[in-house]
């Protein structure tokens, strides 16, 4: 496009062009025009993304005092991290036990959002016959991933309260006699929320991998003699992992470094890899922040490669 | 395959229609809750039937101020819809053909994407710290910072709306067809001409889907604005704020007009690429009509 510009800016500049062109006398070469197009997309992201996460490394081996970060070699925001992981073995030291909490939260949201992502695309893309139904419903589910997540969470306060809908219900029902008082601001409320949230992100590439699924492959399972069951197992499930992963590492990395809905539905009491963080900063503890910033890039990184491991991501986009 | 539908097909559609109602009945519920009576409460029932909440608000007597919060919000938004709508299709098009470090830029959109937030949001905002104490240390001893709305917080969002921009605008030359524009050149398009009059048009409704994108990703950003932002607050922010404190539906009521926004950007986004589609469909592209 660059190179179109220029060209109505100073036309004449390249060679040829207004008229017909038999070939391509252009004097900025293709690679150029690629760079003039790519090149503000990529200083962005070298500005506000390569550059900072070089920082978090950097100081992440930085020494701090109570007001202000000494740029120093220190491992300190490491040893504080991991401050008597080796004296209490083998019980688990505070980051550890965060860790495994945030694991376990990653492990049933995924699971959750994988079964409901999975059998809502599947319906959308196998049972949905018309296009217009198939859009229409499609949209359906993206409209709420354009409003705020925020209060998709504070959403839930009216109905999960202890006086919530929910509470009252199943007092007027008389199944219980106080209010259930783990609905809100457990780990409970945190995981609804997030499956709330970040389903979507497991339904559309899983969707995405449904719909390029040729139907007649279908049909010769069928033919071939297949129940429904095995041609799911057999034939849809194997087609449809490159979605599936792909959901997968949306879904586990935005929990692994959650602290927003974890917070606000967790009644901020919930420890979490990324609140770590955050409690960090908000001491202004930056090189501890930045440690612990590491170690969840590290333990995310390594998620994701063992799950790209499974399928060639990049092919699949 | 079999005739009429399988029982299969009633199952799932149960299944999908209780996960559209999981999806929005939480949401329609603060929706109803912020015309709560004055009287009214944090939950059901309803005290009345009023636009006591929503009026508090914008009288500005309420908790937060509303109406600075909420131009800053709609700046940012709209600033961050329009860059990443330019740069996204700009690199859309890099993309057709080969360049080097075209799997570098690749790479860095998918991992912008997936990085964990709190980490973007605290290297931006690291960064930025260590530049200003070079500024004080080296030119101005009374520079405050540069951090702020429309640097560090404008850096922030981008890095979340680019990688779905791009990756929709790979979505759509995925599926383009390049003999269009071989016919616009070989009718003696300049390539402006074949951007502005061929590929523009046809990609247009997707386009309009980005900014869609860029626009509400950004309204209701969070996580990265959260260290990143600088001092002054966004809407969301503001929000999340209150979500310890409040004890009254002020903060539903906050909550529908947020959602307000969203919803007119998503109607009249989607009406737009309903109407586009349309015309293409009855008038064809418009390919070729600007050449002669």
């Amino acid at each position: 496009m660059s190179e179109e510009v220029l060209q109505q800016a100073s036309p004449g500049l390249i060679p040829g062009s207004g008229t017909a062109r038999a070939a391509k006398p252009t004097r900025l070469s293709p690679s150029f025009i690629s760079w003039l197009q790519a090149g503000p997309m990529m200083l962005v992201f070298l500005a506000f993304f390569l550059i900072p996460l070089a920082f978090v490394v950097i100081v992440s081996f930085w020494d701090y005092n109570e007001y202000q970060l000494l740029p120093h070699f220190s491992g300190r925001g490491y040893t504080d991290t991991f401050e008597g992981c080796l004296a209490q073995l083998p019980e688990l030291c505070t980051i550890g036990k965060t860790y495994l909490k945030t694991l376990k939260l990653c492990f049933l949201v995924w699971a959750i959002t994988l079964f409901i992502g999975f059998w809502v695309a599947y319906f959308l893309a196998f049972h949905v016959k018309s296009k217009t139904w198939q859009m229409g419903l499609s949209l359906l589910c993206t409209i709420p991933f354009w409003t705020s997540n925020v209060i998709r969470m504070i959403a839930w306060i009216p109905l999960l309260g202890r006086n919530g809908l929910v509470n009252s219900g199943l007092m007027k029902m008389g199944l219980i006699n106080h209010p259930v008082e783990w609905l809100l601001f457990s780990e409970f409320s945190v995981v609804l929320a997030l499956v709330h949230l970040f389903t979507f992100f497991m339904v559309v590439p899983i969707f995405n991998s449904m719909v390029r699924i040729d139907k007649s492959l279908i049909e010769a399972a069928y033919d071939a003699g297949a129940s429904g069951f095995q041609t799911l197992v057999n034939v849809i499930i194997p087609l449809s992992k490159p979605g599936i992963v792909i959901g997968s590492i949306f879904v586990i990395t935005i929990v692994m470094g959650d602290f927003i809905t974890i917070g606000v539905m967790g009644g901020q009491q919930i420890a979490a890899a990324g609140k770590i963080i955050e409690t960090r900063v908000n001491a202004l503890q930056f090189p501890a922040a930045a440690a612990n910033a590491v170690i969840l890039l590290v333990i995310t990184f390594l998620i994701i490669t063992m799950m790209s491991r499974i399928v060639d991501i990049k092919k699949e986009l | 395959m079999t005739e009429g539908r399988p029982r299969s097909f009633y199952v799932l559609a149960i299944f999908f229609a209780a996960y559209v109602l999981f999806l929005y009945g939480p949401m329609i519920a603060i929706y109803v809750l912020s015309f709560q009576g004055p009287q009214g409460g944090l939950t059901f029932p309803m005290n009345g039937v009023s636009t006591f909440w929503i009026a508090k608000l914008f009288q500005g007597t309420g908790i937060v101020d509303l109406g600075a919060a909420f131009r800053r919000s709609l700046l940012l938004g709209v600033i961050v819809m329009i860059v990443t709508v330019v740069l996204s299709v700009a690199a859309g098009m890099a993309f057709r053909r080969k360049f080097r470090a075209q799997s570098i830029l690749f790479y860095s959109a998918i991992a912008s994407l997936i990085v964990p937030s709190i980490i973007t949001s605290l290297g931006i905002s690291l960064e930025f710290r260590i530049i200003d104490d070079l500024i004080k240390a080296h030119w101005n001893e009374n520079f405050e910072t540069s951090m702020g709305l429309l640097t560090s917080g404008l850096g922030a969002h981008l890095t979340w709306t680019l990688p779905f921009g791009l990756l929709i605008m790979f979505a759509i030359f995925n599926r383009f067809d390049p003999r269009l524009e071989e016919a616009a050149r070989d009718l003696g398009a300049t390539p402006w001409q074949t951007f502005r009059h061929v590929v523009l048009p046809i990609i247009l409704p997707s386009v309009i889907g980005i900014g869609l994108f860029g626009f509400t990703l950004s309204w209701d950003e969070l996580a990265r604005s959260s260290q990143a932002i600088g001092a002054v607050n966004t809407l969301p922010l503001d929000l999340q704020g209150l979500t310890t404190t409040v004890t009254n539906p002020d903060i539903y009521a906050l909550g529908t007009v947020i959602s307000a926004v969203s919803f007119t950007v998503i109607t009249l986004a989607l009406g737009t690429i309903h109407v586009l589609n349309k015309r293409q469909a009855a008038k064809g592209s418009d390919a070729g009509k600007g050449l002669v």
